[in-house]
Parts: structure tokens; C-alpha cells; sequence
């Protein structure tokens, strides 16, 4: 029975992350329409969207290889799993076993191999030039994303995610400067790889500056739904992760009742509220960045990485 | 209650160096003054923290001598100079930003390799401090050697002696005479700057120091 009970609450999670990704797109737009005083379109609109897409007919460019159209079904699949893995409002899921810190970082950066991939197949100009801009932000945002993950694995002694939480849950509240470096770089970096607004700007097409949107500008139909998904999915990913991380409280422990299940779904809906409300105010309170600025931006995140991997060993060493 | 004490003395010591580093990223003018100002609040918080815990009132002036004059009188001259010389914005870099970063990250690490060897008897916070003084007066270093204007140099140098400040008020038993003649020394050295400053622009036409060198006949 437990096996069963457990296997409920693994695929309950793998749903919940799929059902409220484009929630969380939506409730982002939203937020920011309403700060810039515009109406905004509805809440459930990127729902409409992906479904209207999924409806439509997929056109493909005749010098489309097989890879052109597997690519998004693979992303969509590595993007998932590693969504599925990052504790939502459960720790110790049947899954968490898997559920390294590391894994999640090489899941995405499969996804993002492919898509750069899909992006240059075609040999449209725009493709190769949002690829080449994409591995460029990815060669100095997973470094500093590693670094986060050694960090945190330094103070938590593992790094699994379900560990990592429940040694944040449980260890005494100190103000610990490398953890504070960390969260901005793990902030950082969460921002470029997501193509939020200082690096790229997910609302906008056909923009010279554009990274993202350049090499999906190919796709149609069901495969631009699927990669659609896929990125709100990342979006979701990422706040997840930062809540998992830094603000782990309120999330059911593994083994815990129906109770406090509900109450740790609860208390991650606040968290990505919050999560996406700061996003949409730090949104609109930037502008985008030029390109060649934004490897000055990344450096910095995996300065920050760094520098709170050196004040940890610090506080280790000397203390 | 004692590692939260603990907690607020790294917080502040880190935040030091983590604003020197954000002294070597700034590439502009008006902004590297500013994070100079925000490196010596952060310095006066720093000590006045280190007073409170070492019941060291002598200490507090120091901060106050930090507070009123590293962060307000000095960049509002410094402001006031870079104004009145009208240096373009940008801050010139001998060396790229990315390189200097990185050299800066191995600084750090050296100061705390060599303050691990150098103070095992001292207690835990004030071997942290003085590890935390060292990077920033490193720091403060690597600003001068790979800045070419004059201004910032100025700037790399007022961070050094932050740097020592700081490592004066972590070491325990720092008399005052010390701190008011250091501080005092650091006012006349600023003016003095400032003077020749205004001497190098008028004969030169720059502050950047690479005319010095192409004056004194080393570099074509």
C-alpha cells in the first residue's frame, strides 16, 4: 500500500507541475499588464494558446531533418522529468533518489542541446544566430549554476534536492553570507536561462536581440505547443527550485499524512505567487540588456557563485 | 545568541569584500564612487558591530570617522573633481574585467590559504576578519595596478586603507591615537591627490597615467 500511497503522491507532482506552468506564465503576464496599468490578457490564456496550438496543423521546412521533429518531443521529456524531481510541496517522493541537484542540471542542458540543435537544422539565419546565443548564455550560466549546487552541497552535505530541503527545514536559522551570494547568482542565472528581460525578452518576435524565440521562430503546430510547454515548464522549474532550496518551509516531509500534503501544496502556491509576482516587478523595473553586455551579467552570477563557495570553506575552515 | 553575533561580524566582513568586487566590476565613473561610498558605510557598520561585541566604545569613533569621511566628504570631493576635470564616464581598464575578476577570486583564496597557516592560535572571528582585511587590501591592489585613470586609483587606495581599518578593528586592542592619525594621514593623502590631480590634468590634458609614462619617455 505504501508503494501505491507514494506512487500517488510522485505522479500527483509530475501533474501538479504540468497543470500550473502555464498558470504561472499566465499569472506573470498578468502581473505585469496590471503594473504597467494595461488590462493584461486572462489568466488561462497560455492554456487557450497551447491548446489552440496543439489543434493546428504543423508545418515543417522541406529541408527539415528527422531531428527537427523529434527535438521538441525530447525537450518537452527531459524538461518534465527534471520539473517532476525538484520537491514541489513534497520531500522524499518515490523518485527523490534521483533527484540530484546535478541531474537536474544536465537534464537541462540536454534540452537546451537539442533545441540549439532544432534551431540551426533548418539553416535559417535567425536559428543558427538564436542558437549561437543560446550556447553562448549556457557556456557561463552552468558554471555558475554548478557552483550554486556545490555550495549548497557543501552545507548540506548531499546533493540530492529532498536532503538539501530538509537540512534547510532543519537546521538553525543563521544569516549565512554564502548563502545569500548564492541565491542572487542562482537568481541570475535562473533569469538568463528562462530569457526573462535583462537577457531576453519573452514577449517580443522578430527582434534582432532575441535568443529564445529566434530558434523556435521555425516551429508550428504541435511541436511550438510542446516547446512552449516546455519553457513555461522551466519557468516553474526554476522558482521551484529557488523555494526548494532557500525557502523550504511549509513543504510536507516525506511520510507525512494527507494533511499536510494539502498544506504543503498550499504553502508552494504562496511561493510561486510570490515568486512570479517579484518576477513581473523586477520585469518591468529593467530594461533588457544588450546582448554583448550579457556575458558581464553571467560573469557576474559566477563571480557570486564562486565567492560564496570560498566564504563557505571559509566559515568551514576557520570555524 | 553567540553564533548569531558570529553571523552579523561575517555578514559584514563578506559584504566588504563582495563590494570590493563590485568596485572592480563598476565601469562607470560616477558609479565606482558611489559603490566606494557604499564600501565605507560598510566598513563603518562593520566596526561599530566589533565595538558592540568587544565592549570597545573607542571603536565607535572610528566608525563615525569611516561614516563621515569615507563616505560622505571623500566621494562628494571625489564627485565634485571628476566634474569639475570633466573625465569621460567610462573607467579606462588596463586588463579586462572577466580576467581581473578572476584574479580577484584567486586573491581571496590566497588570503585565506595563508591566514588558515598564519593564525591558528587567535580565535575564530578575528582570524575571519583578518582574512576578510587581507582580500580587501589585495583587492584594493589589483584595483590600482589594473586601473589607468587616476581618479580610480584614488579609489583602489582608499579601499586599501579600508581594508586595514577593518583588520585594526578585528584585532583586539587597537589604541585610538592609531585610528584618528591613520584617518588623519588618509585626509591629508586625499588632498594632496586631489592638488596633483589637478596639476597632472593642467600639464597634461589627461589623468590618465599612461601619459606620465609616455612623458617620462618608457612607452612610445
Amino acid at each position: 500500500m505504501a508503494v501505491i500511497g507514494d506512487l500517488l503522491v510522485q505522479f500527483g507532482q509530475m501533474l501538479v507541475v504540468l497543470g500550473l506552468a502555464p498558470l504561472l506564465t499566465g499569472f506573470v503576464r498578468k502581473v505585469k499588464a496590471r503594473l504597467l496599468r494595461r488590462r493584461g490578457p486572462p489568466l488561462l490564456q497560455p492554456y487557450r494558446d497551447l491548446l489552440r496550438l496543439l489543434r493546428k496543423e504543423a508545418v515543417v521546412a522541406e529541408n527539415a531533418s528527422w531531428l527537427f521533429r523529434a527535438a521538441p518531443y525530447l525537450i518537452f521529456a527531459a524538461t518534465w522529468v527534471a520539473a517532476a524531481l525538484v520537491p514541489t510541496f513534497a520531500t522524499g517522493l518515490l523518485f527523490s533518489w534521483s533527484a540530484d541537484l546535478i541531474v537536474i542540471v544536465a537534464l537541462l542542458g540536454s534540452a537546451r542541446f537539442f533545441l540549439a540543435l532544432a534551431g540551426m537544422d533548418v539553416g535559417t539565419s535567425f536559428g543558427g544566430i538564436g542558437a549561437s546565443r543560446e550556447v553562448m548564455i549556457a557556456s557561463l550560466a552552468e558554471p555558475a549554476m554548478i557552483m550554486v549546487v556545490f555550495t549548497l552541497a557543501l552545507i548540506a552535505g548531499s546533493t540530492q534536492l529532498s536532503t538539501v530541503a530538509s537540512h534547510m527545514i532543519h537546521a538553525e536559522v543563521r544569516l549565512r553570507v554564502s548563502l545569500g551570494l548564492a541565491l542572487i547568482a542562482l537568481i541570475m542565472v535562473a533569469l538568463a536561462e528562462n530569457a526573462r528581460i535583462p537577457v531576453d525578452n519573452p514577449a517580443t518576435h522578430l527582434e534582432l536581440t532575441m535568443v529564445h524565440e529566434a530558434m523556435v521562430l521555425e516551429y508550428s503546430g504541435r511541436h511550438l505547443a510542446v516547446i512552449e510547454a516546455a519553457s513555461m515548464l522551466k519557468l516553474l522549474l526554476y522558482v521551484s527550485l529557488i523555494a526548494a532550496m532557500f525557502l523550504p518551509w511549509g513543504i510536507a516531509e516525506a511520510g507525512a499524512g494527507p494533511a499536510a500534503y494539502a498544506g504543503g501544496v498550499l504553502a508552494y502556491a504562496v511561493k510561486l505567487g510570490i515568486g512570479g509576482f517579484l518576477l513581473a516587478l523586477f520585469e518591468i523595473s529593467i530594461a533588457k540588456m544588450r546582448v554583448f553586455r550579457v556575458p558581464g551579467f553571467l560573469g557576474a552570477a559566477l563571480m557570486l557563485a564562486l565567492l560564496a563557495m570560498l566564504l563557505m570553506f571559509m566559515t568551514r575552515s576557520f570555524g | 545568541m553567540t553564533s548569531f553575533v558570529y553571523d552579523i561580524a561575517h555578514l559584514l566582513a563578506g559584504g566588504m569584500v563582495l563590494v570590493s568586487f563590485m568596485l572592480l566590476y563598476q565601469d562607470r565613473m560616477h558609479g565606482l564612487l558611489n559603490v566606494f561610498a557604499l564600501h565605507a558605510v560598510v566598513l563603518a557598520l562593520s566596526v561599530a558591530w566589533e565595538a558592540l561585541i568587544q565592549h570597545a566604545p573607542h571603536l565607535f569613533i572610528t566608525a563615525a570617522i569611516a561614516l563621515v569621511v569615507k563616505a560622505i566628504i571623500i566621494p562628494l570631493a571625489l564627485h565634485r573633481i571628476v566634474r569639475r576635470l570633466k573625465i569621460h564616464r567610462e573607467v579606462e581598464v588596463v586588463v579586462g574585467i572577466g580576467p581581473t575578476m578572476l584574479a580577484g577570486m584567486g586573491l581571496v583564496a590566497l588570503s585565506t590559504a595563508l591566514m588558515l597557516r598564519v593564525t591558528p592560535a587567535a580565535d575564530a572571528l578575528s582570524r575571519q576578519d583578518l582574512a576578510f582585511a587581507l582580500s580587501v587590501v589585495l583587492l584594493g591592489l589589483l584595483m590600482m595596478v589594473t586601473r589607468r585613470n587616476a581618479v580610480s586609483q584614488v579609489v583602489g587606495l582608499m579601499s586599501i586603507e579600508n581594508g586595514l581599518i577593518l583588520a585594526a578593528a578585528g584585532a583586539k586592542g587597537m589604541p585610538l591615537v592609531v585610528e584618528i592619525s591613520v584617518a588623519f594621514s588618509v585626509l591629508v593623502a586625499f588632498i594632496v591627490i586631489g592638488i596633483f590631480l589637478f596639476r597632472i590634468r593642467e600639464r597634461f590634458d589627461t589623468v590618465d597615467v599612461q601619459a606620465l609614462d609616455r612623458f617620462r619617455g618608457e612607452r612610445q
